[in-house]
């Protein structure tokens, strides 16, 4: 059985445990990796309390999957009652009065929230390193970073504090952090999973998701998370898919398109190699690997580079000091409040990335730059589509890098986005992803990226859970202890 | 340099103003336009301010259907275009009435387009004003600045209430018609039931755009946009003296800034807004949080469906079938209870079968039944609903009861002067025309003999002013006309006791 | 590319950020980098295509017109860094 959650899910059916055992046993290795940085708040008595309630519902012969099951929401997910700070100054002592979406399906699902999770300030960055509280580190090598902007989820589950973590993917934030840190991260198709609760970043293109340590394991969050929410005007109203019923579906004769592109002279030689070796793993379990071309993939960066902060600003324009959050301290005038709250609430990256949006959509440049970036990317989603007749998942490398140095990329914005350059062109089409590992690179994980036609999770997650039960890549735990 | 006081749309002196109205109709539907808050007015500050409309983190717009009919509704009332596809769109500023930073709304592709209203102006003419466009769009909070000595205060409840933005092409060229216009649309929107027009509560404003230009020139002058003015009389006042000085401005040679102003009623001018920047950059964009709106043809016709005839089709229906005077039908037309209450009474008194008989009753005589129930609901009870300050739906005396009343007057039971005195006493809940007349003993006697017997005893009790009047002191006839009305307590049939009354004074001396 | 000072003073205006002199040339500077980036966009043929402002085809969801939420005034105004009568407060603002 490869799948964490259906271990304790077992242990807590048989009794082995009870859910407040692994909450404190979630607590107590917290605890241990506080180092790792991949919290910003941990809430005992919010974790033990919901593991009581789980223990009820247990003891009452019920036992729903992820039932008593310890996680960590990435601190972009509004938790009522519980800080919610984005990673960032502007919230820091914010305490949401109500409950994201997704953050109340998983505790209706009995899951037991043992807190938030660190993350790249509002959801800006490919590092953590641009989190007001501090970079999360990746657990493979401490001096290294665990990928962005969900890099504390991605710590978390890689280090075993929990079994699962919830997470963002705008540009590739599940996605690049799962591969840094050997674990898997799905990110569904735009809509599948209700944006409510979910702070924006950029509207169009941010996905709630799951990163953990399996397919499987993804497969059980989404089915909890899934589904029409009558909040977000932008969810889907679909079927959910029995996501976690068809993860044996076979790999026989399916066709997987790989994209010269996604192998581009970015992608590190032993990164390469190890995605290849992996494509050919998939080859054997009976997958047919067919040359795909996706003519517009260099202009995915700077297509993002423009949507997203030009959304992103108009998002943030509601952090003003006057209902929530930072606020200056003696403003001289209204200007003075805004200039002043807004200068001292935000980092370095969000700034900019605020002023570029704001140019982005500025008269006189709005045609040359936001315009055009979504007219390229139709483009780049017709790429896909066309694509996708002739193949039924596209593969490729999910990083062109293995996890750089803290501080490496740090000082250089362009050199931080180009991590995302295999990524960003899945949000700007909405498809559905995953991040597999897919073995090693310098003795750091290297992750295999899946990505499917919109809706189609049911198929990546069976073709990623059929890779999983043939190679171990995904077991893998950093310092070897399990 | 004096402008003429007229209403003409000539150019003054060589001039012509134009001028642009832009309606913010608040539209009346129970919830805001994006979340499920009240927009109830007159609560306690922020108490109908949800997480939405405070722009919590997380938080995200679900558009209410109400507000898409209502605007529907009007496109349809003015034969406009209705967008089968049209895109809610951010319009980015800072203020803090605004919690998100941008305000939802609509930009380039409106709900509502390409319309067109009859106005009729004071002196007669009827125009044709062009609207170009209406949208829905999201209200602002409410920015108190005298609750407190060192601060603004920020009141969240306005905050998402929907509005419908009507915005008409800059064909008005004079305040007449600019007011005319303005209570036209103000009409409609209570008619159609989207918008309760209360301009005391903020539920209709308008911002006027003002120009002027040479006459005979096309090109447009620089316009000063006139902010939130919020009573008809204003919004005249405040565009004749934005014309008067930007006519002054451009006589002395100097340039008219293209800004926002205030009308500062205190003072009967207009200034300019301190401390607002003039170019506003809104990076409008389409929002992303909503997908675009679908109107299909069935929507429309279903909302076509249940549309009231419209207040121009009634008046002209009034005038024509029911021969009212333009005036009586565009009194009756201003307001849509008031019409169905005209008309409710109208059917009553149909029913009651209370055709005036040709010549023999009162002076109402040849008129119809349509006159005679205009002029009641016009006279006694506006009167009355003004004094008691209550609108037509809370009458005290129903349209039933008025035609059961002008019944009486048509079938000669009573006076139209004592009719006065009965509805009276039914405004003051005596009950019916009918109980009312009864109990008080009011019919009218028209009996021959007893008037006659009124008659002669005046004429014994007054022979000076009966020897006066045969003398040939005419006037004497109302005295005697009064006596008689005293003697029989008012309910003498006046046109028989005038009738009789002459028979027997007998002529008079020849003069 | 590069963008002047003066730009970026006009932009962080626009965006209600205050930014130091100090700060000036090296945000100047990255904001050029930035939007030469974006300017790879100016090479793609375009002709004909149509701007997506959402990836999937979906057409608006409206809500019944009902009042669902009530009085959280408290719960709200506890969340503000100043407040007053039930009010929101920021300094004041002459109109």
């Amino acid at each position: 059985m490869t799948s964490a959650i259906a271990q304790l899910a077992a242990s807590l059916r048989a009794r082995r445990n009870s859910a407040l055992d692994l909450a404190r046993q979630a607590l107590a290795r917290a605890r241990e990796h506080a180092a790792l940085n991949a919290t910003i708040t941990v809430d005992e008595g919010a974790a033990l309390a919901a593991a009581e309630r789980a223990d009820l519902t247990l003891a009452g012969g019920d036992t729903p999957a992820l039932c008593g099951i310890p996680l960590v929401h990435k601190d972009i997910f509004c938790t009522n009652g519980m800080r919610t700070t984005c990673g960032s100054r502007m919230l820091e002592g914010f305490v949401p009065p109500y409950d994201a979406t997704v953050v109340e399906r998983l505790a209706g699902a009995g899951a037991v929230t043992l807190g938030k999770a660190n993350m790249d300030e509002f959801a800006m960055g490919s590092s953590n390193e641009n989190s007001f509280f501090g970079p999360a580190l990746n657990p493979w090598d401490l001096t290294r970073v665990p990928g962005g902007s969900s890099g504390g989820s991605a710590a978390a589950v890689a280090a075993g504090i929990v079994p699962f973590a919830t997470g963002t993917d705008t540009g590739g934030s599940i996605r690049q952090p799962a591969a840094f840190c050997g674990i898997t991260g799905l990110k569904p198709t735009y809509g599948r999973v209700s944006r409510w609760g979910m702070v924006a970043f950029a509207s169009s293109l941010d996905c709630g998701g799951v990163l953990a340590r399996g397919a499987e394991d993804c497969a059980h969050v989404l089915a909890a998370i899934a589904g029409h929410d009558p909040r977000d005007a932008t969810s889907m109203d679909r079927p959910v898919d029995d996501y976690v019923g068809v993860l044996s579906t076979s790999l026989k004769g399916i066709r997987i398109g790989v994209a010269r592109e996604y192998f581009g002279g970015g992608v590190e030689e032993g990164v390469g190699t190890t995605v290849r070796a992996a494509l050919a793993e998939l080859e054997k379990l009976g997958a047919l690997l067919v040359d795909i071309a996706l003519p517009h993939a260099d202009l995915a960066i700077p297509a993002y580079y423009v949507i997203a902060p030009a959304e992103a600003s108009s998002n943030l324009s509601r952090y003003d000091g006057v209902r929530y959050g930072h606020r200056c301290s003696a403003p001289q005038s209204l200007e003075d409040l805004y200039m002043r709250s807004r200068a001292e609430g935000f980092g370095a990256e969000v700034k900019r990335r605020i002023l570029v949006g704001t140019y982005a959509l500025s008269a006189g440049y709005f045609d040359a730059y936001y315009l055009r970036a979504q007219r390229v990317r139709r483009l780049i989603a017709n790429d896909f589509t066309e694509a996708f007749r002739q193949v039924d998942l596209i593969a490729g490398p999910t990083a062109p890098t293995v996890a750089f140095k803290l501080g490496e990329k740090a000082n250089d914005p362009l050199a931080m986005y180009a991590a995302d350059v295999n990524t960003v062109a899945v949000n700007l089409a909405g498809l559905p992803a995953i991040s597999i590992p897919a073995g090693f690179s310098e003795g750091m994980p290297v992750g295999l990226q899946l990505i499917a036609p919109a809706f189609a999770e049911a198929r990546l997650l069976a073709a990623a859970h059929q890779f999983q039960q043939h190679t171990d890549w995904h077991l893998h735990v950093p310092g070897g202890a399990a | 340099m004096t402008m003429p006081h007229s209403s003409h749309p000539t150019s003054h002196g060589s001039w012509q103003a134009v001028i642009g109205l832009e309606i913010h109709a608040q539209l009346n539907a129970a919830s805001k336009l994006f979340s499920g808050a009240s927009t109830a007015y007159g609560a306690e500050p922020n108490t109908h301010a949800s997480v939405i409309d405070v722009a919590l983190p997380g938080t995200l717009p679900v558009p209410n259907r109400a507000a898409l009919h209502k605007a529907i509704r009007f496109g349809l009332a003015v034969g406009a275009q209705i967008a089968r596809q049209s895109v809610f769109a951010r319009k980015n500023y800072f203020y803090p009435d605004l919690p998100k930073g941008y305000q939802i709304s609509q930009y380039e592709l409106p709900v509502v387009s390409a319309g067109r209203l009859a106005v009729r102006v004071e002196d007669g003419r009827t125009i044709d004003v062009e609207i170009q466009r209406a949208h829905l769009e999201e209200d602002a909070g409410k920015s108190v600045h005298d609750a407190f000595h060192a601060a603004t205060a920020i009141d969240l409840n306005r905050s998402g209430t929907p509005l419908l933005e009507i915005v008409s092409a800059p064909v008005l060229h004079s305040p007449a018609e600019a007011v005319a216009y303005m209570r036209t649309v103000h009409t409609l929107v209570r008619w159609l039931d989207i918008c309760d027009g209360n301009m005391q509560e903020g539920s209709f404003r308008c911002d006027a755009n003002v120009s002027v230009r040479r006459a005979g020139e096309t090109k447009l002058g620089t316009r000063a946009e006139i902010k939130n003015v919020n009573s008809f009389r204003f919004v005249e006042k405040a565009i004749e003296y934005e014309i008067e000085r930007q006519v002054r401005a451009l006589e002395n040679g100097e340039a008219i800034v293209q800004e926002t102003r205030l009308y500062d009623a205190a003072h009967h001018r207009t200034r300019s807004m301190r401390g607002k920047e003039d170019a506003h950059d809104y990076r409008y964009f389409p929002d992303p949080d909503l997908p675009p709106l679908s109107v299909s043809s069935a929507d429309i016709a279903a909302i076509e469906a249940g549309m009231p005839e419209l207040p121009a089709a009634r008046r002209a229906r009034y005038e024509s079938a029911l021969g009212l005077p333009e005036a009586d039908a565009a009194q009756l037309c201003s307001d849509r209870a008031t019409a169905d209450y005209f008309e409710a009474t109208l059917a009553a008194l149909a029913a009651h079968g209370a055709e005036h008989a040709s010549g023999a009753q009162g002076r109402e005589g040849s008129g119809s039944n349509a006159k005679l129930a205009a002029n009641w609901v016009l006279g006694e009870l506006a009167a009355a609903l003004n004094e008691a300050t209550v609108h037509i739906e809370a009458s005290h005396v129903s349209a039933a009861q008025l035609a059961q009343l002008l019944a009486r007057v048509g079938d000669g039971t009573i006076s139209g002067k004592i009719a006065k005195d009965v509805f009276a006493a039914m405004w003051a809940g005596e009950g019916d025309a009918d109980t009312i007349i009864a109990a008080r003993g009011l019919r009218q006697i028209s009996d021959s003999g007893a008037l006659a017997a009124a008659i002669d005893a005046i004429l014994a009790e007054f022979p000076k002013q009966l020897a006066d009047y045969r003398a040939g002191n005419d006037k004497l006839l109302q005295f005697f006309v009064g006596q008689a009305m005293k003697r029989t307590k008012g309910q003498a049939n006046p046109q028989q006791l005038n009738a009789l009354l002459r028979e027997r004074l007998g002529p008079m001396a020849e003069v | 590319m590069s963008i002047d000072n003066a730009t970026v003073r006009h932009i962080a205006r626009l965006a209600r950020l205050a930014i130091g002199d100090g700060e000036l040339p090296a945000l100047a500077s990255e904001l050029g980098r930035v939007l030469e980036l974006a300017g790879h966009l100016a090479s793609a043929d375009i002709a004909g295509v149509e701007p997506m402002a959402h990836p999937h085809a979906q057409a608006l969801v409206w809500r019944d017109d009902a009042v669902t939420e009530g009085d959280r005034a408290d719960a709200l105004l506890a969340l503000a860094p100043e407040t007053r009568g039930g009010f929101y407060l920021v300094p004041k603002v002459i109109e």
